[in-house]
């Protein structure tokens, strides 16, 4: 089953959620993979520490065009509607990292003076990642998308990573924070969604906006709080109204805070916190079992 | 006029915490809400709104079934999977939509046309610190980044005309077109990390960004105190890179219960963070040359 871990908004703990709910379904010896679509700033493999077995780059078709046979017409720069393209006096100007690679310009050209060239936005590396256990090392199937620095189009590379994605029983997607493109992109066509939360103003601030989005996705919803204990009750009385289910409430803890700044698995080193994601394997068995 | 845009590579390094005890302290200012996705600021500078604008972040295509031939040419040529057939009739998947405009271009019997995806709001309004332009983006809302690029340029009109010296952008999380949408042509860019493995990581990719946009950079270390080896790495980082620490802040609970109480932190408390957030304010005012 795919759970795609959202959160509206970064820093609320959705890594380590993500990260230790693959890692803790590994350590169970059942398959797992662990995917990473916060192809801006992938933090999963700084945890999970993977060894990275195939890496494919990610690239868009963008217009090349052969001057020779060019007449001028416009109709490309007519088409395009990211403005990629534009007629200087009587020349084509291109703007390739603008270009969303829809193919109107080739296709509109009547001249056939449009051919289409990939160009390199990003890049997937997947691999595996290995758990100790007590009784051997475990595996943890590993995937994630990584967009060049200064290009701004995240959806082609999460894209490619959906594609990619093989069946396994545990496939716990990370999903980019936000509630735009790329969080969308991910979430769409997932089975359940779990949105991190924290209890705090903004914490609920963020999470009405992620359930808004989930909602419109059509996809079943259920919250984790993150670091709670602040004796803020705005997060829990949200969630009575709106019918979501809180299926597992982290303690703030200082332990916790320091296993994740060292950039290690938490399930591994805290029991308490290990007990914590058992319960949420345990609902998230349940609750997708009977969405189905 | 000087512009500083706080950002962080990632959310909850507590960007917002800082920014807005920086409204607080700069005197004269205008406020730009630039984390379009997910929006935080307002709720802890009580803000009072006189303006509401529709923002319309591109445009989606828009099937007339009285009009489609059922030819199926979108289908073929769409290369985002936004056209869904169900027994010959033809419709478009809203969310999946880039609004390229190649199926209205090329559809043979005229049923389809670009209409505007209204998917937000931007407001001015008033806080006790100054004007403030922030905005709302609808859910799964396309094209953060010129909504960004138009609250940044709201509140540069403001500050030509209310003749402000200091501009201060909550910037968004991330690396993607709202970031880029966010420093572009700024006078100097905060980047708030905190002492973390995925901080580090977070920090050297943001601030290639800012450099790219030739930005002058500045990093606070947040909560400095929880991992003090990480965060002698990232004074290394600072060193190397021949940036400039603008300060540290110590991990302080009043950070949260600020957030609770709706406050900025300098406002509500003369605790340990509060100290060094002046602190702070007074080295970047030093810096910029702002009059304080």
């Amino acid at each position: 089953m795919k759970i795609a871990v959202a959160s509206g908004k970064g820093g609320t703990g959705k890594t380590t959620v993500a990260v230790n709910l693959a890692a803790r379904a590994g350590l169970r010896g059942e398959s797992a993979i662990y995917v990473d679509c916060d192809v801006e700033e992938p933090n999963g493999h700084l945890f999970l520490k993977p060894e990275i077995e195939e890496i494919r780059r990610v690239e868009i078709p963008v217009p090349v065009i052969e001057d020779e046979k060019c007449n001028s017409c416009g109709e490309c720069g007519k088409i395009c509607h990211f403005n990629a393209i534009a007629m200087i006096l009587d020349k084509v100007l291109l703007f390739p990292e603008l270009c969303h690679g829809c193919g109107g310009c080739f296709h509109a050209c009547p001249t056939g003076a449009i051919t289409e060239s990939p160009r390199d936005v990003g890049k997937i590396e997947s691999g595996k990642a290995y758990i100790d256990a007590p009784d051997g090392r475990k595996v943890v199937e590993f995937i994630h998308g990584v967009l060049n620095l200064n290009e701004a189009m995240p959806v082609p590379v999460i894209r490619d990573i959906r594609k990619m994605i093989p069946e396994k029983k545990w496939v716990v997607i990370d999903a980019p924070p936000g509630n735009a493109c790329s969080m969308v992109e991910t979430v769409r066509g997932s089975d359940y969604a779990l949105l991190v939360t924290e209890q705090t103003p903004f914490g609920l601030n963020d999470l009405e906006l992620a359930c808004r989005t989930v909602k419109e996705l059509d996809v079943p919803v259920g919250v984790v709080i993150n670091r709670s204990g602040t004796g803020y009750t705005g997060v829990s009385e949200f969630c009575a109204r709106e019918g979501i289910e809180i299926l597992a409430a982290i303690p703030e803890s200082m332990e916790v805070a320091r296993i994740y700044s060292r950039g290690d698995i938490i399930v591994n080193e805290s029991g308490q916190f290990a007990s914590v994601i058992d319960g949420l394997l345990k609902k998230l068995e349940e609750r997708t079992g009977s969405a189905r | 006029m000087k512009e500083l845009v706080i950002i962080s590579g990632k959310g909850g390094t507590g960007k917002t915490s800082v920014a807005a005890s920086f409204a607080g302290l700069a005197g004269r200012v205008v406020i730009a809400d630039c984390d379009v996705d997910a929006a935080n600021m307002h709720l802890v500078m009580a803000p009072v709104t006189r303006e509401t604008t529709r923002f319309s972040g591109g445009k989606i295509a828009l099937i007339s079934p009285e009009i489609c031939a059922g030819c199926g040419k979108c289908l073929d040529l769409c290369r985002y999977d936004a056209i869904t057939e169900e027994n010959g009739s033809y419709a478009i998947d809203k969310i999946a939509c880039e609004g390229c405009g190649v199926c209205a271009y090329f559809c043979p019997a005229k049923a389809i046309e670009m209409v505007d995806d209204e998917n937000g709001e931007w407001y001015i309004s008033d806080t006790p610190y100054g004007p403030m332009v922030h905005a709302r983006l609808g859910a799964g809302g396309e094209n953060s980044g010129k909504l960004v690029t138009l609250v940044r340029n709201q509140a540069r009109q403001i500050a030509k005309k209310n003749k402000t010296e200091t501009i201060l952008v909550d910037g968004s999380p991330g690396i993607g077109c709202p970031v880029i949408a966010s420093i572009t042509g700024a006078d100097a860019v905060l980047v708030v990390t905190e002492p973390s493995m995925s901080g580090l990581h977070d920090l050297k990719r943001v601030v290639s960004i800012g450099r790219h946009f030739g930005a002058r950079v500045l990093v606070a270390i947040n909560k400095y105190d929880i991992n003090l080896d990480m965060t002698d790495e990232i004074l290394g980082f600072i060193k190397d890179e021949e940036l400039e620490l603008a300060g540290r802040v110590h991990y302080d609970i009043d950070v949260t219960l600020a957030q609770i109480a709706g406050k900025s932190v300098v406002e509500f408390s003369d605790g340990q963070a509060a100290s060094d957030i002046r602190e702070m304010w007074t080295n970047i005012a030093l810096a910029l040359e702002l009059e304080e």
